[in-house]
């Protein structure tokens, strides 16, 4: 469920970047007061371990499919949720410029939808609790599903608000939703049962391992600056995307429209106009390519007649750009491709 | 260091264990000839465009996407002159565009997943091209294909023409902090390390249990738990081992990058081509002067 850059407007992709960012930050600072010799390898090593894990997978009885670990939650449970929000971070930028998973500008959303769930919210306030000592049992059982859970439901609906908010997809909000959402339970549940397995394994093999490390300097109300943490990225995603959402023609309110079908004659001028932003610059459409519609196409008056003329220019100027840069691209190739390696 | 790496690895490691590994794990991140190790390779070369300080490519990449994504809906062929930044970047880095466009195929599947619904939900016509009428639907999907292939290449392309160490130290020098950093610096080094103690158990579990043998719950953890003690254990040992030869964090480079006038000049020329490219749509002013006027 990694957000696309091709579905975001540059808007929510700031928005998410200065929030992640921000948390980054944070973290950050937070990991530098517990790193020591045994810290620093297993981060590191950690986030490769989730690369590989990510390939080895269990077959689910009666169903054919198979699944496998999602990382955030396992990350958390044997880092603390600080330097799991870092590893997760890492984990998504490699995969972001490796293996083309996400985008770049969609990488601080990402990093907020995968990360700050499972580390800030998942974790702390479900796996923690209920989780605590137990080996087994129903508890423990619980509190790895139910936390991958949510989890997964709170980054999948940020998925679909983020989506909704950029308005580059016509996908409805509420339909969206209800794709997502069902999709991402039985995901949440595959992966809290492939959680809990590693972890009950390695409860028994090597008891110390668990457990986030703990900070003796730590003060005990470190629990209340979290609240306070969440509260304020809340605020953040609230306040300021919504205000996005409002001021930029291309959100919600236009999925909204579309939900309540787009001919209504109701909201007419707010139609038009936006039907007359799209004219101004979509490139097939350039402003004086249109012929005046016909009357008898007159409740829909405000779609622009399609002009072959102008479309067929379009299409054949984007056919010809593409080609020259290929050309250029090609032209300007390195001579002699230089296959010295830098040591 | 990048080739021997990779050679070892392709002798010994995955190539050999390549039965067991695959029948265990499901490799959709191509790690294997098509992976990292051929990224590795692309990014370990010397040319000037690999040498160029990183920050500058990190902010001409951010700045490249930025104007793709701000870009209306139904925009298609204004997008066009955009694939010129790509296909340079590759052209002066001697990365060839196929090995690129097949990552892109791969990734797509999502872009796809959620584009695809908007033929159906915007069904106005709103283009005719030779008489078939074409709806704003199948345009925006259209469109958010080419975002989607302009954005990731370009991703793609930033690492393979800078190589994963020149760009976490850029991303250093521009103020990313250092643990994170330093987490992406390992989590790299690592990488290959976990996937060869991977495909060590593989091997095992194939041995024992026969190659197409599935793998129960049960079978799982322990599986994936050997292969977390096992990697922590390695991991340990390396940094020991880092650690001792003087390790701290921080990279020292042979030849640091320094922030040269051409630099600025890839940086200021970029900037200049997006905006003229977002502000007149060069692709549509072609077409026209083609096919003569088309009003």
């Amino acid at each position: 469920m990694h957000m696309a850059d091709a579905l975001m407007s540059p808007a929510v992709g700031g928005v998410m970047w200065a929030i992640s960012g921000g948390l980054l930050a944070w973290c950050s600072r937070q990991v530098r007061r517990l790193l020591n010799d045994r810290m620093i390898p297993m981060m590191g090593v950690l986030g490769a371990f989730i690369f590989a894990a990510q390939m080895i997978n269990f077959s689910i009885p009666g169903t054919g499919s198979s699944g496998h670990l999602g990382g955030g939650l396992i990350l958390a449970a044997l880092l603390g949720p600080y330097a799991a929000f870092i590893v997760i971070a890492s984990v998504l930028t490699v995969q972001a410029l490796f293996f083309a998973d996400g985008g770049l500008l969609a990488l601080g959303c990402n990093i907020f939808n995968l990360g700050f769930f499972p580390a800030f919210v998942a974790y702390p306030l479900i796996y923690k609790p209920l989780v605590k000592s137990t080996q087994g049992g129903l508890r423990f059982w619980m509190g790895a599903i139910g936390a991958a859970v949510v989890g997964l439901q709170l980054g999948a609906f940020c998925v679909v608000l983020e989506t909704t908010l950029s308005g580059i997809s016509d996908l409805p909000f509420s339909t969206f939703v209800w794709m997502m959402l069902p999709i991402h339970l039985a995901i949440g549940v595959v992966e809290g049962v492939a959680t809990g397995a590693v972890v009950l394994f390695v409860l028994k093999a090597r008891p110390g391992l668990l457990g986030e490390p703990v900070d003796s300097a730590t003060p005990p109300g470190g629990g209340r600056k979290v609240i306070i943490g969440l509260l304020a990225a809340t605020l953040i995603v609230g306040g300021v995307v919504s205000w996005f959402a409002s001021t930029h023609p291309d959100g919600l309110e236009w999925a909204m429209a579309k939900v309540k079908g787009k001919n209504t004659l109701e909201s007419q001028a707010g139609m038009s106009e936006k039907l007359a932003d799209i004219q101004a610059t979509t490139a097939f459409l350039p402003d004086y390519g249109f012929k005046k519609s016909e009357p008898s196409q007159g409740e829909s008056s405000s779609w622009p007649a399609p002009s072959a003329g102008t479309s067929v220019s379009g299409l054949v100027g984007g056919l010809l750009t593409l080609v020259l840069a290929v050309g250029a691209g090609w032209l300007l190739r390195a001579k002699g491709r230089s296959k010295t390696m830098e040591s | 260091m990048a080739v021997e790496s990779e050679g070892a690895v392709e002798n010994n490691g995955v190539v050999r264990t390549a039965m067991g590994f695959g029948s265990i794990m499901n490799n959709s991140y191509g790690i294997g000839r098509m992976g990292i190790w051929r990224m590795d390779e692309m990014g370990g070369q010397a040319t000037p465009l690999h040498r160029m300080d990183a920050r500058i490519k990190i902010l001409t990449v951010f700045i490249f996407i930025g104007f793709v994504m701000s870009f209306p809906r139904y925009e298609i062929s204004a997008l066009m002159p955009f694939f010129l930044f790509p296909l340079v970047l590759m052209g002066r880095a001697g990365i060839p565009p196929s090995y690129i466009f097949k990552k892109v195929l791969i990734a797509s599947p999502f872009a796809l997943a959620v584009g695809i619904f908007n033929p159906w939900l915007d069904p106005a016509p709103m283009i005719r091209v030779g008489g078939i009428f074409v709806s704003g639907g199948w345009l925006s999907f259209l469109s958010i294909l080419i975002r989607f292939s302009l954005t990731v290449s370009v991703a793609l392309t930033l690492l393979a023409c800078t190589g994963i160490q020149r760009l976490c130290d850029g991303m250093g020098r521009m103020g990313v902090p250092q643990v994170l950093v330093v987490q992406l610096q390992l989590l790299y080094r690592y990488l290959f390390v976990v996937v060869e103690e991977g495909g060590r158990l593989g091997r095992g579990l194939a041995l024992r249990a026969g190659p197409r043998s599935r793998i129960t719950l049960r079978t799982y953890g322990a599986l994936v738990g050997h292969l977390l003690l096992r990697s922590l254990d390695r991991a340990q040992r390396v940094y020991q081992a880092m650690a001792s030869r003087g390790y701290t964090g921080e990279t020292r480079m042979m030849h640091p990058p320094v922030l040269r006038r051409v630099d600025l000049l890839f940086l200021v020329g970029w900037v200049l081509f997006f905006g003229v490219a977002r502000y007149w749509n060069l692709a549509g002013q072609m077409g026209r002067l083609l096919i003569g006027g088309g009003r």
